[in-house]
């Protein structure tokens, strides 16, 4: 009897999860029954599906925190935080899909695989075992191989989905390999059973596997040394889903990275100086990319790398302080809103990418070189927007566990970014335009403006997220 | 009260920006809302004299307008006044009257000017009446963003780069501050922002390599905005190519912000690393003062030469802070006749040298250059251009009788108590502004009248009576300061801890 009501209740804590399961299924049967011109239904029906997890999830917030399913996945406030943060692009990614790919015969069955994608980010997010952390890292990553790809007939999009695939491949058999030893370590797969099983003295197999799941991490959120792929997806891959891949999968890797590294032994895998580094390297490399790109969408790629190199911060500083919790939420939040917005922009003005053709946008299309300009200015880290704030929290817990030298790094690699973002936002506003300006249809304008208006307006009303990220908690156990 | 003279402002800025382009009817239209622009940058203004009307010189924060923002991380929206703010503030506000009023080529793009002009008066009285550090913070760099906008526009020569080179400096300039901030913060118990509240602490003890190197943070991102020699060369190509209101607010109300930053921040939170570095920030100052009137002096460039008497007078006023902020005791009346001189010049210079970018502003609408030996002969041309110009000119050099003076003595009658050495070589700065000044005039208003001049327009009546205003302030100042001088006194009486 117990045992059925448990059942009953870790099905419940995974209602959003089966909710998008089903949905990703119900998209995938109407695709293949509905005719060309009522495609559009998939969108509808995806939408739907995922506002119905979006409100499961807020309905999750009061409830209790927990481990559940046996102690592999977590619901505690962190994962459902990261759930509506997912659940929330995903519905702008949407909004943006839709006139993107009227065209494409086949688009209902990309919402499937959309669906499936944020499904893969949201099982990261909470995964506090290895063995569902690797299912969810292969459902996010398979996804996003085939998304990346889908304008068929263009080979940009195939170029840049092979590119995704093959450090996606390398990573993940990294990753693989050092769960192996993790597990033959401390002899449990559960982040509980490594706290208590990994050996405290440390030693070199545990240094191996820490590096191995870290770099296999580095690939899912982009960051140094696998993040040769992000660039590439941003340019080439369709302009909706290089928003999605760039800001979704993204958000569970951090949690997941955040959860791994509080189940390491403190001392002894030596992982705080280790994320340390590759977040110098991150940021570094990801700004000095930009400076010589003209191309929007890849400078937007670079400027991707970047920005989780400065996200890397908050897990330089977990454990250690009380901070690090809610600045990384935070981060995650301000980095996704504005990276759609920005992302919306080049979706919105049809796929425009050389610099060149910005120049004088700001006349004929105002409200998106606002958008535009209120992204790059949440990236560069101005107030009110949400994007100051993140960095803000950034710099604190950076200083905060006596991490001052990479909050120098991060300050000095701010003010090297603004070169490139103001040298698409200049031209825009200062110069005239060459011609007029199409954009794309509603439902990607809407988004956009949205996402900049997030991205304003959590800037100024800051309290109640967090109060809300303070309370989070990130349970391995 | 002190939120509507911030907000108002703003508002008005948002609304502006949603507003139709004029019609058809272009310059009608554009004057129109020229005079709308200018009522609503009055409203601030007149506040702030209501308040000025009820100040009580009580020596502490007054008339405090306080919420909890952001109560988690102790970050609060608290505005409130004292004796070093409000003249500050009240010398903003009327700066932004006259500035907005003023005539300048505005390029058919009318509504986005004023929008960002009345937005950056907003932000940068309410950077002057703040009283959480975060507020502070997040108004300075707003300031930032919006002077780029309006020099890269509006501006002439090589606009988009000068306007480049000053966002990218001055915002280099603002995270040390932002790190320094999050050290104070960090240190606080409990963490807060608040301003009074730190003051009130005075969490960090001098002498650890921390509090050190939160002072060096705090200096660097005060001197850059300041500025103080050698991180200046941001401030003569955005001066000299942003368009004549621009730099008028850019020197007289943007480069407050550095000084003030030294004062409310640097010194009442910090006072005992202030005093430990005092001398060499003195020597600092000197070598600004010497250098800013000497290069002016070699300046052909109207525009550049007024900019480097900004370097030059700026360093006055931290020549006066870095005596104020010495812990000698038995000086306090030296030390507080300093820090009221440094506050009093940072009014002065406010409403001078704005007055004087001004005139440059107008001079470029008709003679179509800055280079000085172009004009000449035009004082029987424009005779009130002449004498606002000279007026303006006499209270830079620090004549008797003008703002400039009373600003001036008092801060080396301070500092020659404090630093002997440092007041006699900066009154060699003096001697060379003076110079610099007499040269200026002589070479736009005296001489012969070249042909092309023959039918040189004076100043129209708006530009006469927005210059008369400031020129008026400027006399009265000079004539009869006690009015402005018994505020400033109300804070740095007990700063100085006079008894």
């Amino acid at each position: 009897m117990t045992d059925q009501v448990g059942m009953v209740a870790m099905v419940g804590d995974v209602l959003p999860e089966l909710v998008l399961v089903a949905g990703g299924v119900l998209v995938l049967l109407y695709a293949l029954i509905a005719p060309l011109r009522l495609q559009l239904g998939a969108a509808v029906l995806a939408l739907g599906a995922t506002i119905v997890a979006l409100a499961l999830s807020v309905a999750m917030l009061a409830g209790p925190e927990s481990l559940t399913f046996f102690d592999t996945y977590a619901r505690d406030r962190s994962a459902i935080w990261a759930k509506l943060i997912v659940l929330a692009a995903t519905v702008a990614v949407i909004g943006l899909s839709v006139p993107w790919f009227r065209k494409d015969p086949r688009h209902g069955e990309y919402y499937t695989l959309l669906l499936y994608s944020s499904l893969g980010a949201i099982l990261l997010a909470g995964a506090t075992d290895l063995k569902e952390f690797i299912a969810a890292m292969l459902v996010s990553s398979a996804t996003g191989f085939v998304l990346a790809a889908y304008h068929r007939r263009s080979s940009p999009s195939a170029e840049a989905a092979i590119k995704y695939y093959l450090i996606g491949a390398l990573s993940n058999s990294a990753l693989l390999i050092g769960v192996a030893y993790l597990f033959g370590l401390a002899g449990s797969t559960t982040l509980a059973g490594l706290a208590a099983g990994l050996p405290e003295e440390g030693g070199p197999a545990l240094v191996v596997g820490v590096a191995l799941v870290v770099t296999g991490l580095s690939f899912k959120v982009g960051a140094v040394p696998a993040h040769a792929w992000v660039p590439d997806v941003a340019q080439g891959a369709p302009a909706p889903v290089a928003a999605f891949l760039t800001t979704v999968p993204k958000v569970g890797g951090f949690l997941f990275l955040a959860r791994f590294v509080l189940a390491l032994p403190p001392e002894a895998a030596g992982w705080q100086p280790l994320v340390a580094i590759l977040a110098t390297a991150t940021m570094t490399l990801g700004n000095l990319a930009c400076l010589w790109q003209v191309d929007v969408r890849r400078l937007l790629g670079w400027s991707a790398v970047s920005q989780t190199g400065y996200g890397l911060m908050a897990i330089v500083a977990l454990g250690s302080s009380d901070l690090a919790v809610p600045s990384l939420l935070f981060f995650l939040m301000a980095y996704v809103s504005s990276n759609l917005a920005a992302f919306g922009v080049v979706v919105e003005l049809r796929g425009r990418t050389a610099l060149a053709d910005y120049a004088g946008i700001a006349q004929e299309r105002p409200a998106l070189t606002g958008a535009l300009a209120i992204s790059f200015l949440s990236f560069i880290g101005v107030p009110p927007l949400n994007g100051f704030f993140a960095k803000l929290l950034l710099f604190a817990v950076a200083i905060q566990v006596g991490y001052g030298w990479l909050a120098i790094v991060a300050a000095v690699n701010t003010v090297i970014s603004i070169f490139y973002y103001v040298r698409v936002l200049a031209p825009s506003y200062f110069d005239r335009a060459a011609g007029p300006v199409p954009v794309l249809g509603r439902s990607a304008g809407w988004a956009t403006v949205v996402s900049a208006i997030v991205v304003i307006v959590t800037g100024i009303v800051v309290e109640p997220f967090v109060r809300a990220f303070a309370e989070s908690g990130l349970l391995i156990r | 009260m002190l939120s509507a003279a911030i907000f108002i402002p703003i508002i008005a800025a948002i609304v502006f920006a949603f507003l139709p382009r004029p019609g058809a009817g272009g310059p009608v239209t554009e004057r129109r809302l020229q005079g709308i622009a200018t009522a609503i940058a009055a409203v601030p203004l007149i506040l702030l004299v209501v308040a000025w009307l009820n100040f009580e010189s009580t020596g502490g924060f007054e008339q405090v307008e306080a919420f909890d923002w952001i109560p988690t991380l102790g970050i609060g929206y608290r505005v409130g006044i004292d004796g070093l703010s409000l003249p500050l503030a009240a010398m903003t506000a009327l700066l932004f009257v006259v500035s907005i009023a003023f005539p300048v080529d505005l390029r058919g793009r009318a509504i986005p000017y004023f929008a960002l002009m009345l937005f950056l008066e907003g932000v940068s009285i309410g950077l002057f009446l703040a009283l959480d550090l975060f507020l502070f913070f997040v108004f300075w760099d707003v300031s930032l963003v919006a002077m780029y906008f309006l020099i890269g526009a509006w501006g002439h020569g090589d606009a988009q780069r000068s306007a480049l080179k000053f966002f990218i400096y001055t915002f280099a300039g603002s995270l040390p501050l932002l790190l320094a901030i999050l050290g104070l913060y960090l240190v606080t118990e409990p963490r807060t922002f608040d301003m009074a509240e730190i003051i009130r602490q005075q969490p960090l003890a001098s002498g650890t390599l921390y509090a050190t190197m939160v002072f060096a943070g705090f200096f660097v991102g005060f001197a850059i905005k300041t500025p103080l020699v050698p991180v200046h060369t941001w401030l003569p190509p955005a001066h000299v190519d942003a368009p004549g209101p621009a730099s008028a607010i850019l020197a007289g109300v943007l480069l407050k912000m550095g000084t003030y930053g030294f004062v409310r921040i640097l010194m009442s939170m910090m006072p005992d690393t202030w005093a430990q570095f005092a001398l060499p920030i003195g020597i600092l100052a000197v070598i600004a003062i010497l250098y800013g009137s000497l290069v002016a002096l070699a300046q052909t460039n109207l525009k550049r030469l007024i900019a480097y008497t900004s370097v030059n007078h700026m360093g006055y006023v931290v020549l006066g802070l870095a005596a104020a902020g010495t812990v000698v005791t038995g000086q306090e009346a030296a030390r507080a006749i300093a820090l009221t001189g440094a506050t009093v010049e940072m009014v002065a210079h406010g409403l001078i040298t704005g007055g004087l970018f001004l005139i440059s502003g107008a001079m470029l609408a008709r003679g179509g250059t800055y280079e000085m030996d172009e004009y000449g002969g035009l004082l029987n041309r424009t005779r009130s251009l002449t004498g606002l110009t000279a007026i303006l000119a006499f209270a830079s050099l620090g004549l008797p009788g003008l703002a400039g003076f009373v600003a001036e003595v008092q801060v080396f009658v301070g500092t020659l108590a404090i630093y002997p050495a440092l007041a006699a070589v900066g009154l060699l700065g003096i001697v060379v502004t003076a110079a610099l000044f007499l040269r200026m005039l002589q070479r736009l208003f005296l001489g012969p009248l070249p042909e092309r001049w023959l039918r040189f327009p004076d100043l129209s009546r708006v530009e006469a009576s927005a210059l008369g205003l400031l020129a008026f302030f400027v006399i009265l100042i000079g004539v009869a300061p006690a009015w402005l001088l018994d505020v400033v006194d109300s804070f740095a009486g007990p700063f100085v801890g006079r008894p």
